[in-house]
Formats: C-alpha cells, sequence, structure tokens
C-alpha cells in the first residue's frame, strides 16, 4: 500500500464568510450601546420629572380649592390624599416604586388614573399631530425638491420665502387668525369651518362622526403643517443640491436619462437621507410638539392636558406626561438611530 | 367658409408616438383626478345633509374649563358645580328675583327653640329621574355620608362640620342636630343625591359619577352625556317636580380660548358665552340678533396689607414691612386710591367702585360708610395724615416710619389676571403721590400663594366670588382662620380682631332674626374697612352674551340685574325661552359641507398635480 502523502490536506477551511463575525458583534455592540443610551436617559428623565414638577411654585390644593368655601380640615384631607404631607424622599420612593410598576399614579384634578387619561386623549393628539407631520413632510419633500431643481428661479424664491414666512409665525397667532378668517367668516366670506374642538357634541356615530372630525381638523392641521413644513422643505432643498452636483448624476444625464427621471430614480432618494432622521425625530415629537395648537383649537389632546394640570400643579399628571413626551423622543431617536444603517450603506462601519 | 380650427397637439418628440400617448395619459389623469375630488365631495353632501338635522330645541353653552369630575363629593371647579345646580337640587336654594331662601326639595323648615335642631319637611310626591321616590332618608343619607367618609367630605364637608347627626324621621321629615346654632342652615344647598345608586359605590374617591348615563338626579335636567374635556349634554328632565324646563337639551362645550368663544357666538355656534373682557362687551354690543347681559358682580376685587404675619398662637413670620402694623398709615394708603379711575382704566366703565365687603347685589348685607368714616379719594389729606403721623419725606420723596424705615413696599400681583395687571401700575403711581415707593411683582399665581402662606409680600392682589349667604368669605378673617403653623390657610389677610370675632359669632348664631344678623354682619364690615388690612377695591361687572335668535329669555338672578351663567341656582336654564324659529346647536351646515369639500379638492387635486405634472421639456432634453 503506497502511503499517498495526505494530497488533499487543504490548509485548514477559512470561516465561511471572513468578516461575518466580527461584523455581527460590530452590529450587537452597536445596538447594545445604543439601548443603553436610551434605558439611561428613561431613568435621567423619570427623575427630572419628579424634581422638576416640585419646584415649581404653588401648592396643589390652595390652587385646586382656591375660591372655594372648604374648611382647613378638607384641605388637610386633601394634602393625605395626596400623599403631599409625607417627606419628600418617601414621595419620590413612592413615584419610582410606582414608574417601575408602570403605575402612573391618580390625578388630583380629576381623581382619574393617570394611564385612563392619556389614553383617552393620546388619540386626538397622535390623529391631529401625525396627520399633520406627515402632510408636512410630504409637502415639504416635494416643494424642496422642485425648488432644488430649478434653484435660483423665481419659484424656488417664491417657495422659500413662504415657507420661511410661515415657519416665523407663531403658531397660535396663525391659528387664532385662521378661525377668524375661515371659521367665524368676514365680510362676505362665510364661516366655512367650526370654531374650536375637535367634534360636535350631536353627531350619530361611524361615517357622520368621521366626518364631523374631518371637518374640525382641517383649521389645526392647517396651522400645524404651515408653520412646520418649512423644515422639510429646506433640508430636502439643501440635500438635493448637495446631490446635484455629483459624479454620478452628471454620469446618468450623459447616459442619456430623462431629467425628471434623473431627479425621481437618482437624486431624491440619495437626499432623503437627512429627511428620513428628521421625520423620525418629528415623529418622536408628535405627543408634545402641539400643545399651542391644541389649546387654541380645544382640541382634547395630550398638550391641553398638559397645559391644564401645569396651572394647579396636578403633579401625577404633569410628571406622567413629561415622562411620555420625552420617552417617545428617546425612543424615535433609538429608531432613527437604528435605521439609518439600514438605509444608508456608508454609515455601517 | 367654416374654418375648423384643428385642435393643438403638442410637437411630436423625436421618435413621434411617445410625446403624444404621453399628453393624452396625462391629461386623462388629471380628469380622473378631477372626477374622484369632485365625486368624494359630493359624497359628502347626503352624509352631511343627514347630520344637519334640527333635534328639537337645544341650547349650547361655552365654557372655560372641562369638567373635573361628575360627583359633587368630589367637584371643585365652577363649571362642575353648575352643572351639579341643574342636575341635582338642594334642600333650600335662592329664590330667582331677591336670592332670599326658596324652598328646594324641602318645602317648609324649622328650627327648635334653642336652634340646635332643624326639622326640613320635604315636599310629596317628588321622583328621581328613574322613578324612585325622594325620600328624607336621600338627604340624611347624603349627610351622614359627607359626615363620615372624608373623599365624601372633600367638596362641601364644610357645610357639615357643625352637624352632629342626620336623620330622616319618616319619608317627608329630615331632623339635623347641631353642634351649636348656626344661620346658614338657611342656605342648604348641598346637593342631595340618590341613595339607592349611591349606596353602591364602594370608595368615593374614585367614583366620578360617570359611568351610567342618564345620571339620576332630582333637578329640572339629568346629564345624559359626558365627553371628556369636550362637552357635558343635559336633557330636560320630565319627572322633575317643578315646571319641565322648555329647552331639551343643553350642551356645555369647551372653548380654551376666550377669543374663539365670542367668534362662535357670532357664528351661532353657541348660544350663550360668559366672562367677556370689557371689549369683548363693547364689541358684541348692537350686534344682530345678539343680547348683552351686564350684571352686577358677585366678586369683590381688592388687596390685603400684611399687617405682621402670626400663627394662631401668636408667632410673628415672615418679612412683611413694619410700618404696615400702623393703622394710620394703611387707611393713608386707603385715601390715596382713586377708586373710579380704576373702574375707567381696567374694566372701561363695568365695574362699581367699592367699599364694603359685601357686594351691592345683596342688598340686605351691603354697607357703605358714612361722614367721616369714609376713606374718601384725597390725596391731600392722606399727605397730610402721614406727616402728623411722624412719616417723614426724605430728599427722593419717599417717606421714612418713625422708626426709621423707609416706605417701601412689595406689591405681588396675579400675572393670569388682566383686571389686577391693569390696576396694579395705577395704585403704584397714586402711592407714590403721598410718598410710599412700591415695586410691582407680577407673578404667577404659584409664587404669588407661596408668598402669602410664608408671610413675605406687604401688598398683596385678592378677590372673592361673595354667594348670597356670605357667611365663608366673613369668616376667613377671623382669629381662628390663622395658620397654626406658617403655610397654607383659606384666607388672604393675616387679620384678627376680637371685636370682629365676636360679631362673627353672634351672626352666625342669629337664625332666627335675619334683621339683625344683617345688622351685625354690616358692624363688621365697618371694623374690616376701618382697619384697612383688606382693601376692597371694585365689584367688577359680570359681562355675557346670548343670541337672541336662539334664546328669547332667561331667568337673572336677582332679578332685575342680575346674571345668567353661574347662578345660585338653575334658573336662567329651567327658565330659559328658546326663541320662534331656532333650529339648535350644532351639526353639520351648508357651510361646513363647501369647507369639506372645498379641502378634499385641494388636497386631492394637489397632490394629483403635484405628483403627475410633468415640466414640459424640450425635445433634446427628453433624450
Amino acid at each position: 500500500m503506497t502511503d499517498t502523502p495526505t494530497a488533499g490536506a487543504a490548509p485548514p477551511a477559512p470561516d465561511a464568510a471572513p468578516g461575518a463575525r466580527p461584523r455581527a458583534g460590530r452590529v450587537l455592540r452597536y445596538l447594545g450601546g445604543r439601548l443603553l443610551t436610551a434605558a439611561v436617559s428613561l431613568a435621567a428623565v423619570m427623575v427630572t420629572s419628579f424634581f422638576l414638577f416640585r419646584i415649581l411654585p404653588g401648592d396643589p390644593v390652595a390652587a385646586m380649592t382656591e375660591g372655594r368655601e372648604v374648611s382647613v380640615e378638607q384641605m388637610e384631607a386633601l394634602r393625605r390624599e395626596f400623599g403631599l404631607d409625607q417627606p419628600l424622599w418617601r414621595q419620590f420612593l413612592d413615584y419610582c416604586a410606582g414608574m417601575l410598576r408602570l403605575d402612573l399614579g391618580v390625578s388630583y384634578e380629576f381623581h382619574r388614573p393617570v394611564a385612563e387619561l392619556v389614553a383617552e386623549r393620546i388619540g386626538p393628539t397622535v390623529l391631529l399631530a401625525g396627520t399633520g407631520t406627515l402632510i408636512a413632510a410630504a409637502l415639504g419633500l416635494v416643494l424642496g425638491t422642485r425648488a432644488a431643481w430649478r434653484r435660483g428661479s423665481l419659484g424656488d424664491r417664491v417657495n422659500s420665502s413662504v415657507a420661511l414666512l410661515l415657519w416665523s409665525v407663531p403658531s397660535f397667532w396663525l391659528g387664532l387668525l385662521l378661525i377668524v378668517v375661515l371659521a367665524s367668516g368676514t365680510g362676505w366670506l362665510p364661516g366655512l369651518f367650526p370654531t374650536s374642538g375637535m367634534m360636535s357634541a350631536d353627531t350619530a356615530g361611524g361615517l357622520d362622526t368621521a366626518i364631523d372630525v374631518a371637518h374640525h381638523m382641517v383649521l389645526p392641521v392647517a396651522t400645524m403643517v404651515a408653520v412646520v413644513y418649512a423644515q422639510y422643505l429646506m433640508i430636502m432643498r439643501s440635500s438635493v443640491l448637495d446631490e446635484m452636483g455629483s459624479d454620478y448624476l452628471t454620469t446618468a444625464r450623459a447616459k442619456g436619462l430623462r431629467d425628471d427621471l434623473v431627479l425621481r430614480r437618482h437624486a431624491v432618494p440619495n437626499a432623503l437621507l437627512p429627511t428620513v432622521t428628521l421625520i423620525f425625530l418629528n415623529l418622536g415629537r408628535v405627543f408634545g410638539g402641539v400643545i399651542l395648537i391644541e389649546t387654541v383649537f380645544a382640541w382634547p389632546g395630550l398638550g391641553s392636558l398638559f397645559y391644564s394640570g401645569l396651572k394647579v400643579p396636578d403633579l401625577p399628571l404633569v410628571q406622567a406626561l413629561f415622562v411620555i413626551f420625552a420617552s417617545a423622543v428617546i425612543i424615535m431617536n433609538l429608531l432613527a438611530d437604528l435605521v439609518y444603517p439600514l438605509l444608508d450603506p456608508r454609515v455601517r462601519t | 367658409m367654416s374654418t375648423v380650427i384643428p385642435p393643438t397637439v403638442p410637437p411630436p418628440g423625436a421618435d413621434g408616438v411617445p410625446g403624444a400617448s404621453g399628453t393624452r395619459r396625462r391629461a386623462a389623469t388629471k380628469l380622473l383626478a378631477g372626477a374622484v375630488s369632485l365625486g368624494l365631495a359630493g359624497a359628502l353632501l347626503p352624509a352631511g345633509a343627514a347630520a344637519a338635522e334640527a333635534e328639537g330645541d337645544t341650547m349650547t353653552v361655552a365654557i372655560s374649563q372641562p369638567v373635573d369630575s361628575l360627583s359633587p363629593f368630589l367637584a371643585q371647579r365652577l363649571i362642575s358645580t353648575s352643572v351639579h345646580k341643574m342636575v341635582y337640587e338642594g334642600l333650600i336654594g335662592y329664590d330667582p328675583e331677591t336670592n332670599e331662601p326658596h324652598p328646594m326639595l324641602a318645602e317648609s323648615w324649622e328650627p327648635s327653640d334653642d336652634g340646635l335642631t332643624w326639622t326640613y319637611t320635604l315636599r310629596e310626591g317628588m321622583e328621581w329621574s328613574d322613578g324612585e321616590p325622594i325620600t328624607a332618608e336621600d338627604a340624611a343619607w347624603t349627610f351622614t355620608t359627607m359626615m363620615e367618609d372624608s373623599d365624601a367630605a372633600t367638596a362641601n364637608g364644610n357645610y357639615v362640620e357643625n352637624f352632629e347627626k342626620a336623620e330622616a324621621l319618616d319619608e317627608r321629615t329630615l331632623e339635623v342636630t347641631l353642634k351649636e346654632p348656626q344661620a346658614t342652615m338657611l342656605s342648604m344647598d348641598v346637593p342631595i343625591l340618590p341613595e339607592h345608586v349611591w349606596s353602591e359605590v364602594d370608595d368615593f374617591g374614585d367614583f366620578n359619577n360617570d359611568e351610567e348615563f342618564p345620571v339620576v338626579g332630582s333637578g329640572p335636567f339629568t346629564i345624559t352625556g359626558h365627553e371628556p374635556n369636550q362637552s357635558v349634554t343635559i336633557e330636560a328632565n320630565p319627572r322633575y317636580h317643578g315646571d319641565v324646563p322648555e329647552f331639551e337639551k343643553v350642551v356645555f362645550r369647551y372653548f380654551a380660548d376666550q377669543d374663539a368663544q365670542v367668534e362662535a357666538l357670532r357664528k351661532g355656534e353657541v348660544s350663550l358665552v360668559s366672562g367677556l373682557t370689557p371689549a369683548q362687551a363693547d364689541s358684541l354690543e348692537g350686534q344682530e340678533d345678539i343680547t348683552v347681559n351686564k350684571a352686577s358682580g358677585k366678586r369683590f376685587q381688592a388687596f390685603t396689607v400684611n399687617p405682621g404675619a402670626e400663627t394662631q398662637d401668636g408667632e410673628e413670620f415672615g418679612d412683611g414691612h413694619p410700618a404696615l402694623e400702623d393703622k394710620t398709615l394703611r387707611q393713608a394708603i386707603m385715601t390715596a386710591i382713586d377708586k373710579e379711575e380704576l373702574v375707567d382704566t381696567a374694566y372701561g366703565g363695568y365695574a362699581e367702585p367699592a367699599e364694603g365687603y359685601i357686594p351691592s347685589r345683596y342688598p340686605d348685607y351691603y354697607w357703605e360708610p358714612e361722614g367721616d368714616d369714609r376713606l374718601a379719594f384725597d390725596p391731600d389729606a392722606a399727605n397730610k395724615m402721614l406727616d402728623d403721623a411722624g412719616y417723614e419725606k426724605g430728599d427722593d420723596g419717599i417717606r421714612e416710619s418713625p422708626d426709621g424705615d423707609r416706605l417701601e413696599l412689595r406689591m405681588h400681583t396675579h400675572n393670569d389676571r388682566p383686571d389686577y395687571v391693569a390696576m396694579a401700575p395705577i395704585i403704584v403711581e397714586r402711592l407714590a403721590d403721598i410718598g410710599i415707593a412700591v415695586e410691582n411683582q407680577e407673578v404667577d399665581p404659584g409664587v404669588l400663594s407661596d408668598a402669602l402662606h410664608n408671610g413675605e409680600y406687604d401688598l398683596i392682589w385678592t378677590g372673592w366670588s361673595v354667594n348670597p349667604d356670605p357667611d365663608y368669605v366673613l369668616g376667613i378673617h377671623t382669629c381662628d382662620a390663622l395658620p397654626e403653623e406658617p403655610g397654607t390657610m383659606r384666607g388672604d389677610a393675616y387679620f384678627c380682631n376680637e371685636d370682629y370675632d365676636e360679631l362673627y359669632a353672634e351672626q352666625l348664631a342669629a337664625y332666627d332674626d335675619p334683621e339683625k344678623r344683617a345688622e351685625t354682619i354690616k358692624q363688621m364690615q365697618a371694623i374690616l374697612y376701618d382697619e384697612a388690612v383688606v382693601d376692597v377695591l371694585t365689584y367688577a361687572d359680570t359681562l355675557e352674551a346670548y343670541r337672541s335668535d336662539q334664546i328669547a329669555s332667561m331667568q337673572p338672578q336677582p332679578d332685575p340685574g342680575g346674571n345668567l351663567w353661574g347662578q345660585d341656582g338653575h334658573w336662567s336654564f329651567s327658565g330659559a325661552v328658546p326663541a320662534e324659529s331656532s333650529s339648535g346647536g350644532a351639526g353639520l351646515s351648508g357651510g361646513a359641507i363647501a369647507g369639506i369639500a372645498a379641502a378634499v379638492v385641494v388636497v386631492v387635486g394637489g397632490a394629483v398635480f403635484l405628483l403627475v405634472r410633468r415640466r414640459s421639456v424640450t425635445a433634446d432634453d427628453r433624450e
């Protein structure tokens, strides 16, 4: 028997994909790092929320019973009920324990669990702010792209100027102006829209209610879109302008592609990246971002709830809302961080 | 010879066909978009028309705060207590024309000789809105629950503080035993609740009375709907023991912004708006179909002076200016102020200059100083008073007290009350005229409240709404009302005067002699006025407006010259008469349809336009 040298003694097989293992590890580390940062931010927000509102001057019991015929005993009873007679460290521990249990406490003014109040009000806020954000983003994207593609033209200048003008206008002022002009009507122009609120009191439900809400939504959403769309417009415009000088676009044109195909299929998708980040961040601000508009239009959302709670201050309510608003931003930041590498391969380290 | 003008065809591209078909495709898409928009708008019309059917006589009232709780045991907000007055009656209320005690659930009442036992006889044959009989048991249960359960006492516990026992002797007779005689038994307008419904409740601190509609009640209306933070709906109660209201439905709609309320009134979306500013009232005056009601106010506006904050034990605290302990200085301050000027500047004339503690709308208790007692506006006299008392003017015109303290005072003003904000600078000027430097601090109500409770103020703004029975606002100035420790108290001035306390006890015990009680209360006001710690400045008018094409008339309280909203009773609503052709409140109108249709067309059309439109391109670009 011939002893053949193990001809096939191949060199040790390399790992299936040379970079895979370390790459998966990198991703996990990245993910883990981001999650840890988010968790630390959330904890910091929770602690801040407690102390922040206790710095506010004023006594909730005195504010709630102001002008009412109450006896000192009643005020003391309320104070006990709210736990305000406890020492501060005790209140803080109760608060932390509650937060960890996801128990948001009971509102002083409404005598109802804060979680219930939030659940009631979250729908209208998301409806208003979500719709507004999406429309503003779409409008800003389209107009920004057009403006950039025809930079320097009259259309570009008009677009940018109008957007910036509306951006600089205070939202509550614009809201009131729209109410006066379009809701109550001036001169020969009849009032086309309701002056405030989310719905009329006597709608039959179903399609009727949906139409009624849509009718009430027009002015608040218009106000929000008007003061916000400039963000998307300007960012999209500058991103597209950045892209416009790129070599690959010159190549595309040289290949003979039509101008708007060059725009739509090549420039815009790349220019969209910063705008996507912006959209994510703004979605995080959906909960707390429309306080002024909600107040002017008496829109029954989280913003107007927060505003009315601050006046007392209704501590469980404003603490919980603060944590909710901040958490939404933190979570959307996290998502934006995670999604961006997926969208843009250049970012993956 | 007719000339046929050929339809314009865009120049064909180099390859001919694609350009033309592309154009046709674009045109077709645009037409389709237009058709879809119009179709959607058209579809809305029948739906809208269906919603616009009027539902009988409905009144819509604009309110400035949403309801905090529908439970009379818990509710603190004015809107909540106002709604409760319409759906629950108490034993005794206030007459709509005169504010005198008026039988509600009780038709008669009788104190014992020693004033410690009160016997109320309820009307016969009354029913709750669900058909159960209203008996003295319900009243006894309500009072006893408030006495025994601290949650149930949250809102109205002070009414039963002096109660020993409340017992139903039979179906129509309620006997209340007191610890001490009290005249306020004649103003027992605490809502009486149905025992058969409320005795099922476990925890009064949790129960907001908003789980089952209609809510069982005894008043002219019952609560039939509640959209939290948006609206409360009440409907006429056919089982009410009195006249069933002519308005079938009243909707209270929340508006966050006062100006939006006024716009809604102009549009006819709401029927009644209250709490108008003078500017708003002026702009609505004389408008077609709108009636403005100017009523004598229930509130007085005042500032209090820190006379040296102290606890019940006499322990002093805070940092009030020491010179303010001198009555002469305080009286000089009052003498330097021109109340007419305040009325004109802050209220545009819609207020009354005030001196007595009780507003003039309560003629039984209203008091005015006379002759030498009056501290009429007279800066020269004020200057002389201070000169004579040894307050020398320094070189800069600011006086120094005999002890050497410069008269530099701080004034705390609520930054959310435009009338106080308007009046404060005037006070600063007038006091500067007599050599007192005042620093006006416009602060958050929370900051102001803290300053008051810590005694760290000199002058502080305040105001109270006075009920037809003024016992409470008088009681906050007794020595008993001083805090036990520096901290929250119910009053707004650290006032303590033995004579005042004696008179207070006398008026409270004068349950059987209304004239003596009134006389005693007037004497108390004289003491408050003379001491000049609580300086009443104005009684601001209540300004309201309603649509005369929806409401023909409403019962003011008192009559004439009273207010419609925030009454001590339900008279304005239960007695309101709808206008002839009223069609009620909200609902989708023709204008609404036009509005939605326009919005839909704009959005859909605009989206399609932006997406489909191609720039016109030249032939070479296309390549």
